[in-house]
């Protein structure tokens, strides 16, 4: 009998289904049966797969054996935060008093769903030093979208609508720029200075009566808190203008450092990232989005807000923005990002920032002989480095990354943030161990020996896993995206 | 092999180039811009009829992980696409002067190839940015 | 700094949370390694005046205290089920198999990063191929995203790309599609310099130069539009047809590309995924394959690997944030994924054959409501034309008194539709509604009528 990844079954449901078979029954009808509408409103067919239980449930396991994992795998993904996911957060959401209560049901009815989005809300402003909260966002670009709308708006208020600047800096996520033109702003890029921190002289040059926002993601995608953040921040006001902190990198300012202390005026924070809600292999996420006090009345509807009857409730606030989705957020997680921030506390979130640039330092310091540092200088909660001496000597980041695969390590986030070269960008998160961090030193060493001794070990990485590297070039010209009936 | 700057086209900065017949310019993208992408995967051109000035971005050109856009060399109306290139874009990378080309301009103003480069200069400009 | 507290006493030797492995050995280890002394090194860039600033929220709360806790919380809900619930209006109460769940539940895929390393994600990837062949099988289109953040969403983000495919600059939305849908467009469109024109559904007029006409079927009313006449009047002036569905109904219900429909979007909960309060959920967005670059949202592509091999990439990745920046065609950079995988597993759970009976299940159960309620005194029908399994019906008193009576015999009434019609209210009815649930329901309405 053959087993191993070339002898899995990979077939889809179509090729597997068969007429007749079904994995639900089907109730029969208990009220007197209705006239069917005219049968020209209706469907003739519906091509859908016909598969028993057991089937369907061996199926799936297998396409879930098929991938990473946080559960199985370590991944020092750059800026994405990769930390355990407890298994409480997820009973939680799916207790029948959360997962099953419908959106629009009278409030008094859903009080103790409103009371913790409320605690949400506090702890969230408390964290951030921006008491003005919004749980609606669904994912971080989107609530990147809601903070980006809520600064129009308020310059709209201010009859300073000319102000349509959004200025971001060259080592940004792409999403910046991408809400920043959904929100109608003008993208005026700053450059990074030689330490991979903002050019503070740039900024002031870039600065003017037509700045809306300043964007600024910190830590840096780089890993490195700017020393001059205070000087940031004022140059900006000064200017007129607002900053907003990207908070993909909040994990490590936990308990160090608010942002509204520092001057920010409005962000947002990718629950999945920082508060260890999963990412479900891609989705769903959360972004709330936290503002300065004076701009709390334009988050977007509705926000939990407490009477002085002790009853909760949602509001819309006096300016909102508007609605940026269906209902009011990504219940199923912020119940879990409350339960996380319950279960850590005012001390455990502090001890993750701390482990989190400890772990990350560690990690530096003992692959900095190997690998080019982006930035020679302590970082905090990940670091970049450059494979640009192992791409002289024949492998690129790329095939290092495809290389940790083989031994069972997540790669690292590549070619990101785009000023660096050959970009591997390691964040391992304060919820690995020593043991697993010297590991993956150990590996990475290891590799890089790989690359003259047996260059193909890399070229061709990743050799042990259910497919090996696979042409996205034909896939994007000849794109073939559903099953299809083969004639 | 592919010929690196045929002498006889006049070259843009942004690696266009262009080959005169009469009044009728067909453009596309230099061999350097076709290695840099690497696999072009699609490219999104205009419809005919649609009038350029000088170095107006007249379409796109995708790689798996890229994307650039496509100035015209010279000004003036298309008069036919290359839909070969469209439905195949990998003709762009085998053959980029040749069955790779992209569009046909009907030029508006000839003296717009005063503004372009020989091929000795593009080789220079190349050789400065290596 | 404040002394560091440890939530498992008062030895600070050991880890400091379950979640946070390293001891303090580990620690001094690892600042060893590093070349510092202490921690504070590390952080000397914050502003001294900033660091460590107080915060006021309680201490860690261990594992047993905390699901207490939570379960207090969530038993102070009225949870459906135990009430008997009609409302409907954007999300539904279906039955949920326990494969859904317990597929769902794996941590291979709960606790997987995006697919941007196709050969350690081929589980995530196979799973969103699958999806994007079931909504095109439900749809009746020919290309579909890995899906989106919600409906709504997904129904604004249509109108962008509508306006992209078009080149136009004005989105017209039929005068019966609820205004939560055209809220969340509002929102979407505000700053771009697009315009949002209310067509008048008894005219049906598409204007000249519009991007779009959007419907939604059913409508806000639970009723379906007439979707020939809606897409031929989109056609008419070269605008593209953009249609907003409920994917439950269309187990019975012709498709959308059946119509002729261009775009079609669908909040994706009715298939499997639990209402929990509004979300998660998954937007749905398939379109025409001559429009699939102009696609916002993740696509998932079939190819082979150096050995030939059938595998799955993320493909298209050109037309989105981390490659295009400013110019993308959104700034969305999730596919929902996990909400995608329920909605997968759940429509190849109910196979053919169930996801037709489920929608005939509910169409039978709300017809026998609509029926009683419209004998009762004080009770109407008001709004004309085939529905599926909602519909409005107008009260002889203001739905939120009427709701608030059916609460006291654990009934969840309908939504309140009065911003549309005089006391309107609309039921919804799916197949989790029994045939007593049903009866109690229309007594209830019939007392809480006759209270005025």
């Amino acid at each position: 009998m053959s087993s191993g990844p070339a002898a899995r079954d990979r077939r889809l449901l179509m090729e597997r289904s068969v007429p007749g078979r079904f994995a639900v029954a089907i109730p029969e009808s208990d009220v007197p049966p209705a006239e069917l509408p005219e049968s020209s409103l209706l469907r003739d067919d519906l091509d859908l797969p016909e598969v028993a239980q057991l089937d369907l449930v061996r199926y799936f396991t297998l396409l879930s054996q098929l991938n990473f994992s946080i559960d199985t795998n370590f991944y020092p993904l750059g800026s994405c935060t990769m930390k355990y996911n407890p298994k409480l957060n997820d009973e939680a959401a799916a207790l029948p008093g959360f997962s099953q209560i419908h959106p629009a049901q009278p409030f008094e009815t859903v009080q103790g769903a409103l009371r913790l989005m409320y605690e949400l809300q506090q702890m969230l402003g408390e964290v951030t030093g921006l008491p003005g909260v919004g749980l609606a966002p669904l994912a971080g670009a989107q609530g990147e979208y809601a903070g980006l709308l809520i600064a129009r708006a308020w310059f709209d208020s201010a009859g300073k609508s000319e102000r349509t600047v959004a200025l971001i800096p060259d080592s940004a996520h792409g999403t910046n720029p991408a809400s920043a033109a959904m929100a109608g702003l003008e993208v005026v890029t700053v450059p990074s200075n030689d330490q991979g921190n903002v050019d503070l002289e740039a900024l002031r040059a870039a600065c003017d009566e037509r700045t809306a926002v300043f964007m600024l993601t910190i830590p840096s995608t780089l890993g490195l808190f700017n020393p001059n953040i205070l000087d940031i921040t004022e140059a900006v006001h000064e200017a007129g203008g607002l900053v907003y902190a990207d908070g993909a990198n909040l994990n490590a300012l936990l308990g160090l450092v608010k942002l509204g202390d520092l001057g920010f005026d409005i962000c947002h924070s990718n629950l999945h990232k920082t508060f260890s809600t999963p990412h479900g292999g891609g989705g769903p996420g959360a972004g709330p989005v936290m503002v300065a006090k004076e701009l709390a009345s334009f988050l977007p509807a509705p926000v939990a807000a407490l009477g002085d009857d002790g009853l909760y409730r949602f509001e819309r606030p006096e300016n909102a923005i508007g609605k940026i989705n269906g209902f009011h957020g990504s219940f199923s997680i912020l119940v879990r990002a409350w339960t996380y921030m319950r279960s850590m506390g005012r001390n455990g979130l502090r001890e993750a920032a701390r482990n989190a640039i400890i772990n990350a330092n560690y990690v530096q310091a003992k692959l900095r002989d190997r690998f080019d540092l982006a930035a020679d200088r302590h970082c905090m909660h990940e670091t970049v480095l450059s494979a640009r001496r192992q791409k002289a000597r024949g492998a690129s980041a790329l095939d290092i990354a495809k290389r940790l695969l083989d031994y069972g390590v997540h790669a690292p986030t590549m070619y990101f943030p785009l000023i660096v070269d050959e970009a591997l960008m390691v964040e391992p998160t304060e919820t690995e161990s020593k043991e697993t961090l010297d590991r993956f030193i150990r590996i990475m060493r290891q590799i890089d020996e790989e690359i003259d001794q047996d260059p193909a070990l890399l070229h061709e990485a990743p050799h042990d896993l259910p497919n090996t590297r696979l042409d996205e070039t034909t896939a994007a010209r000849r794109p073939y995206l559903r099953w299809q009936q083969e004639t | 092999m592919i010929e690196q700057t045929p002498p006889d086209l006049r070259y843009s900065k942004e690696h266009e180039w262009v080959k005169m017949n009469g009044d009728e310019a067909t453009v596309g993208i230099t061999h350097f811009a076709q290695d840099s992408l690497g696999d072009v995967v699609y490219v999104d051109l205009p419809d005919t009829d649609t009038t350029f000035e000088q170095f107006a971005k007249f379409g796109e050109i995708e790689s798996v992980k890229a994307v650039s856009e496509l100035y015209t060399p010279v000004g003036g109306a298309v008069t036919e696409v290359n839909g070969d290139a469209v439905d195949n874009p990998e003709l762009v990378n085998s053959d980029p002067y040749g069955k790779g080309w992209l569009i046909r301009l009907r030029v508006a103003d000839p003296s717009d190839l005063h503004n372009l480069l020989t091929a000795e200069a593009y080789e220079a400009l190349l050789a400065e940015s290596e | 700094m404040p002394t560091t507290v440890t939530p498992n006493g008062p030895d600070d030797s050991g880890s400091p949370h379950p979640f946070i492995p390293n001891t303090s050995a580990d620690r001094a280890a690892m600042l060893d390694a590093i070349g510092v002394s202490r921690f504070e090194e590390l952080v000397h860039d914050i502003p001294a005046a900033h660091v460590y600033p107080e915060l006021r929220l309680t201490d860690n709360t261990p594992e047993p205290a905390l699901t207490a806790e939570l379960s207090a919380l969530a038993n102070s809900n009225a949870t459906p089920g135990e009430y008997a619930c009609f409302l409907g209006a954007g999300a539904y109460r279906h039955f949920i198999p326990a494969v859904v769940r317990a597929i769902a539940s794996r941590g291979e895929f709960v606790t997987a990063y995006t697919p941007y390393q196709p050969e350690a994600s081929q589980g995530t990837l196979q799973v969103g191929f699958e999806f994007q062949t079931a909504v095109c099988q439900l749809t009746g289109m020919e290309v579909s995203n890995a899906g989106m953040y919600d409906g709504p969403t997904a129904f604004a983000e249509a109108a962008l790309m509508a306006c992209r495919v078009t080149r136009r600059r004005t989105v017209a939305v039929l005068d019966t599609v609820d205004e939560r849908l055209v809220e969340v467009l509002d929102a979407y469109v505000r700053y771009q310099g697009l315009e949002v024109q209310v067509v008048d559904s008894s005219s049906l007029r598409t204007p000249d130069g519009a991007a779009c006409l959007m419907a939604q079927s059913p409508n806000v009313y639970g009723v379906i539009e007439n979707m020939q006449s809606f897409i031929e009047s989109a056609h008419s002036v070269n605008a593209l047809a953009v249609a907003h569905v409920n994917p439950t109904s269309l187990g019975m219900f012709k498709s959308p590309g059946e119509w002729g429909a261009d775009i079609v979007t669908a909040e994706g909960q009715p298939l499997g995924v639990p209402m929990s309060f509004g979300g998660s959920y998954v937007g749905l967005l398939a379109c025409r394959q001559a429009h699939v670059r102009q696609m916002p949202g993740r696509v998932i592509g079939r190819t082979t690997d150096t050995r030939g091999r059938r595998g799955y990439a993320l493909t298209l990745q050109t037309r989105e944030q981390h490659i295009r920046r400013e110019r993308a065609t959104s700034n969305i950079c999730t596919s929902t994924q996990l909400i995608a995988l329920m909605a997968t597993t759940y429509v190849a759970a109910m196979g053919k054959n169930g996801i037709r009976r489920i929608a005939e299940l509910c169409y039978q159960k709300a017809h026998y409501a609509a029926n009683r309620i419209a004998r009762l005194p004080g009770y109407s029908l008001p709004v004309e034309g085939t529905f599926f399994h909602e519909f409005a019906v107008q009260c002889p008193r203001p739905p939120a008194e009427i709701n608030r009576a059916l609460l006291e015999r654990k009934i969840i009434g309908g939504y309140d539709l009065s911003r549309r019609i005089p006391n309107g209210m609309l039921v919804c009815v799916t197949e989790m509604n029994s045939r007593q649930e049903i009866d109690s329901l229309v007594e209830a309405l019939e007392d809480a009528g006759g209270r005025a």
